[in-house]
């Protein structure tokens, strides 16, 4: 085995986590499905730290992570503002912006 | 052999122990990912991410990056996971997706395209990363020298420290946004919040009545009696189940005065009763 089996599983993550969005309608699940995304690329980066020898990729990685935080906050924000004023967090029921 | 094929060789090669911790915790991660899409309920959904999330963590500290394996833990499983799970409370744990196809055939063809997608990037992954050889991080600006945690930070507060500050921007706009899309943005004072109820924007004006209170049982899984002896259902929260009303039985006869009275004769017997008629 080499690191470059890493590079798959991150791959194979990254397309679960694709599907995930398209398949789900839960928006919370939706998002879910989005920090997987994100984790698969956090391990792509780590791998290609590694096989570059260099720490790049780590940091980068450590920056995608500052902004999942971030996009969380305010996406679960959004999500439970919408919650409030439509009883659900189907993202096919919130197909009307204002009401 | 020189000491640099040595270590060369040292870095392509992955050891024993590396490769037992991935074939474990690589399948780990994978069926993580898979049950989170599968999963009916959310909070099940959120758990499976949790082991996805775990399993990466511990494959991060493999790959040479301890502190990126312990920042996994602690930021991702210990403070955005327990967000979504104290979101998911919040929302209603029984909030499981809807059957309805509003877009007919979606699900069959974005589970083709899933399909798809998957092979051509682990197709174009394994075709071009075959002749790859790695380097390793044993270089004094890795993890050698000063050590992982050193090099980092060295990293972040000289070459990457624009975007290191622009992240600092970037948390600061998240958490006065989610500060005001909570507490300043549609805050009504209390005289509104009364107009508003007896205009019918709330379901009652009155709030719900509590939960029953009897000798025997007081817990809020306990149905409140209206006065001709009934339950009131509002009295019941809809999330715990409740206490079933046949075991009330006895305290709804008595408040409604159906119940049967303490029996004079009942020391005496039957016969005695008989006797005046």
């Amino acid at each position: 085995m080499t690191p470059s089996y890493y590079l798959v599983l991150s791959a194979l993550l990254f397309t679960v986590g694709a599907v995930g969005v398209l398949v789900r309608r839960n928006a919370i699940v939706v998002f879910m499905c989005i920090e997987l995304m994100l984790n698969a690329v956090n391990l792509s980066l780590v791998t290609f730290s590694r096989i570059n020898g260099t720490l790049d990729g780590q940091v980068m990685a450590f920056f995608v992570m500052t902004v999942a935080a971030a996009e969380v906050v305010v996406g679960l924000a959004i999500i439970m503002s919408i919650f409030r004023t439509r009883r659900s967090s189907s993202v096919d029921d919130s197909n009307l912006l204002k009401y | 052999m020189s000491a640099h094929m040595i270590l060369a060789q040292a870095a392509t090669q992955v050891s024993t122990g590396e490769a037992v911790s991935f074939w474990i915790l690589g399948p780990l991660a994978l069926g993580g990912g898979l049950g989170m899409i599968f999963a009916r309920n959310a909070v099940h959904s959120a758990l499976f991410l949790v082991l996805t999330m775990l399993s990466l963590g511990v494959l991060y500290m493999v790959q040479q990056a301890p502190f990126l394996g312990f920042v996994q833990i602690i930021v991702y499983t210990g403070a955005i996971m327990m967000l979504f799970l104290f979101v998911l409370m919040l929302v209603g744990r029984d909030s499981s997706d809807s059957v309805v196809e509003v877009l007919r055939g979606q699900r069959l063809a974005a589970a083709i395209l899933g399909v798809g997608l998957g092979g051509l990037v682990v197709g174009a992954v394994a075709r071009s990363i075959r002749e790859v050889v790695p380097v390793g991080l044993q270089s004094a600006f890795a993890n050698g020298g000063k050590g992982n945690v050193y090099n980092i930070g060295r990293l972040l507060f000289t070459d990457y420290l624009f975007p290191f500050e622009l992240t600092s921007a970037l948390l600061i706009t998240a958490a006065v946004l989610g500060y005001v899309d909570r507490h300043v943005r549609g805050r009504r004072t209390q005289r509104e919040l009364v107009v508003a109820r007896f205009r019918g924007e709330h379901d009652r004006p009155s709030p719900l009545p509590g939960p029953g209170v009897f000798a025997t049982a007081n817990s809020v899984a306990t149905p409140a009696l209206l006065p001709d002896g009934s339950v009131a259902p509002e009295s019941l929260p809809e999330i715990i189940e409740a206490t079933a009303a046949e075991q009330f039985a006895d305290e709804v006869q008595a408040v409604a005065g159906t119940a049967p009275t303490p029996d004079a004769h009942a020391l005496v017997g039957t016969e005695v009763r008989e006797e005046p008629s």
